[in-house]
């Protein structure tokens, strides 16, 4: 079994913490892992992105191939789009609808929402407006793992909670708590739409 | 009890280092090579075994503190981005003269594609041109393995090695294991001592040895761990997969590859085995990251003409990185099914930060110089280059670090005025302040801008070499003080900073305007800290 995964957003959002928890509960469970993060200029505000590639048997390409993605997961939705070309045709988006808006010619948004809803799986939905309404609007990228959980399928949602209990545990218990309950709000979301 | 962990390539180096017994790393920062050195100086055996871990002022002092390790008996290792690898070109090509004593590694991190480069030099080149050995891993265990390998290797042979990452390799993650630590070396002088001495009567002995040792290289990286040849059932295509150009062709063909293969990751070329290899195939495809260097030495390499395929015929990409769908298609597997690319997306390129400093200058140095119709700004190497990108536009050139002080020299001498040049304080104290010289000497009528914020901004807030000491540094080399000026770049002083900048524009020699303010990345991070 394996899962390829791009987390995609723009430089400073924060998918780089997403991929350290997935991480963190696929090494836990055993599982073969690659993960190409974007460092350097791009940081600086541009669009990055992350491959991560899970797999029960060895893997080789650090990059995901062309029409081989099984998840996009992005905290940006035009940023979810820029990646399309990588998705496996069954494969899934999972996206923020609320758009990072850095440059002067980014597209009317509800083109952008428009042209999501014409994929066959898509969960979209204003994962910001989610976080704040939790109290914990800088746990917006746990949200989205949360929602993305489900989706997953290779990690169960409890591997990916002990996940998170490991990456945030020097933070203390309140930053713990508050990126659970924004996971499972995401996850809960999730599970809604279906 | 092996241990595991969740490493960036560079991290595998990294820790690979230390384990086999390392002394010293030197560097200075630059993507995507930055993390060895970070690695290292955040891990506790460095404090436990006293590892040598600051930052250096540029490549060419970090290649020359490792040298003096090794020289020592030492194991050293010096890391840089590619373009780094021009800098430190001269001790490096003086390292394989004097050769190694203390195991010594040249980690150069190449960024074809260039992601977050000005350039895709390929360090492998290095390799020939010093006659130096060369080890490319294929994948994060590897390197973990190799760079323990590589300082064996250089003592066992006495020469620096230079190991070759590229960006997919240094910033990609996977499990690694380690191995049983290793002892630090003792103090010990080389035994071969007159060649640590490269006077020409020292140096033409030592050449000759070196040319003979080359070829010993070569018979070496043909019977390496890290090179194979793999036999396959189809012979009408041998494929030599050099580096992780090996994983992209392995990514195609998860149940074996049905082509003979040549893996390569350690150099001088191995021959031998290329030549087993075109003796059993109908045509060669060549796939390696970077530039077409062992596909244009396949050239006249076998005695019957077999056709060879790679970058130079576009069966792969002429540049670029390259990706599991570029290999596939060389291979001849058709494309995976897929999605266009979307319409509505638009591009989203770096900017400089809200509330960066960089701003504020780049602000108040237009306004100044809309009154200077003739003006021409040099810029250089760092965040602040973005000032070339809309709202700003406010450069005219960046070449290579330090460029900006010394080309606004050549153009003011030419007739251009005002010539102005903008650069980092890190990049400064990298390459610029010889430069701040020369105009001195010369009375060049210039204006130096040093937008010090007080850190290595771009690779990340690594320490910037001359913190504290900007003016007094200009002061020594030579400016007037009265024309060294500091200003604090907010929005509330555009006034004060305009006034100040068109006085200096306005002098005709050397002025510099200091602009500081620390960066806001840092900035947050010292205030969560707290």
């Amino acid at each position: 079994m394996k899962k390829d995964i791009i987390l995609a957003g723009v430089g400073g959002q924060g998918i780089l913490s997403i991929a350290t928890v997935i991480g963190s509960a696929a090494l836990e469970q055993g599982l073969y892992l690659k993960q190409a993060e974007v460092h350097g200029m791009s940081q600086r505000g541009g669009d990055v992105q992350s491959h991560l590639r899970l797999s029960s048997e060895p893997i080789y390409s650090d990059l995901i191939p062309k029409g081989g993605a099984d998840l996009i997961v992005s905290l940006e939705p035009m940023e979810a789009l820029r990646y399309v070309p990588c998705l496996d045709r069954n494969g899934w988006i999972i996206t923020n609808t609320a758009p990072l808006v850095n440059i002067p010619n980014y597209p009317d948004i509800e083109k952008v929402k428009d042209e999501l809803s014409c994929y066959t799986n898509v969960i979209a939905f204003d994962v910001d407006a989610l976080a704040k309404d939790l109290g914990t609007p800088r746990g917006a990228n746990m949200v989205l793992l949360g929602a993305t959980a489900a989706a997953l399928g290779i990690l169960d949602a409890d591997k990916l909670r002990d996940g998170i209990r490991r990456v945030f545990a020097r933070k203390g218990e309140a930053v713990v708590e508050s990126n659970l309950k924004a996971f499972n709000a995401g996850l809960e979301y999730s599970l809604k739409q279906k | 009890m092996a241990e595991k962990n969740l490493l960036l390539g560079d991290e595998a180096l990294a820790l690979g280092a230390i384990h086999a017994g390392l002394s010293g790393v030197y560097a200075y920062p630059g993507t995507p090579s930055t993390e060895i050195t970070e690695y290292i100086q955040g891990h506790p055996l460095t404090r436990e075994r006293n590892i040598h871990c600051d930052w250096s002022s540029n490549e060419k002092t970090a290649m020359e503190g490792a040298l003096g390790m090794s020289y020592a008996g030492k194991r050293a290792l010096v890391c840089m981005k590619h373009v780094g690898m021009n800098v430190c070109a001269d001790p490096l090509m003086g390292s394989a003269m004097t050769g190694a004593n203390g195991g010594l590694i040249i980690a150069a991190c190449d960024d074809p594609s260039m992601h977050s480069s000005q350039n895709e030099q390929d360090s492998r080149f290095w390799g020939t041109f010093g006659m130096l050995p060369v080890f490319e891993p294929s994948n994060q265990q590897e390197t973990y393995n190799m760079t323990r390998a590589a300082l064996d290797y250089s003592e066992k042979r006495g020469i620096p090695v230079i190991m070759r990452l590229t960006t997919r390799m240094a910033h990609s993650r996977a499990v690694v294991e380690s191995a049983p630590m290793r002892e630090q070396n003792q103090l010990h002088y080389p035994e071969k001592a007159r060649q640590w001495v490269t006077l020409p009567v020292n140096a033409r002995v030592r050449n000759r040895e070196l040319i003979k040792d080359y070829a010993l290289f070569e018979e070496d990286a043909a019977a390496s761990e890290f090179n194979w040849l793999k036999d396959g059932p189809d012979r009408s295509l041998g494929i030599i997969a050099c580096g992780i150009g090996y994983n992209y062709l392995m990514e195609n063909y998860p149940d074996g590859c049905p082509f003979p293969v040549l893996k390569v990751s350690q150099y001088p070329f191995p021959r031998k085995l290329a030549l087993e290899l075109a003796s059993k195939v109908k045509a060669v495809l060549v796939i390696e990251e970077g530039q077409p260097l062992v596909e244009e030495r396949m050239k006249g390499y076998f005695p019957t003409p077999v056709p060879v395929k790679g970058r130079l015929d576009g069966t792969l990409p002429r540049d670029g990185e390259l990706s599991p769908d570029a290999v596939r298609a060389a291979v001849g597997l058709p494309a995976l099914p897929q999605y266009n690319t979307s319409e509505v997306v638009v591009p989203r390129p770096p900017a400089l930060c809200q509330g960066c400093g960089h701003r504020d200058f780049y602000t108040a140095l237009n306004n100044a110089l809309k009154d200077y119709p003739g003006a021409r700004v040099f810029g250089d190497i760092g965040c602040y280059t973005l000032g070339w990108m809309p709202p700003f536009n406010s450069l005219h050139t960046c070449v290579e670090m330090g460029a900006s002080c010394t080309m606004a020299q050549g153009a003011a001498f030419s007739g251009t005025w005002p010539a102005v040049a903008v650069i980092g304080d890190s990049t400064f104290t990298h390459s610029g302040m010889t430069g701040l010289l020369d105009a001195v000497n010369s009375k060049a009528d210039i204006t130096l801008c040093i937008s010090d914020n007080l850190t290595t901004g771009m690779t990340g807030g690594q320490d910037s070499a001359g913190t504290g000491r900007i003016e007094a540094i200009c002061q020594g080399l030579g400016v007037e003080p009265e024309h060294i000026r500091t200003i604090v770049p907010l929005p509330k002083n555009y006034p004060d900073m305009e006034k100040v900048i068109k006085e200096e524009l306005d002098y005709h020699g050397v002025s510099v305007i200091v602009c500081r303010r620390e960066c806001i990345q840092t900035l947050r991070r010292h205030a969560a800290k707290k």
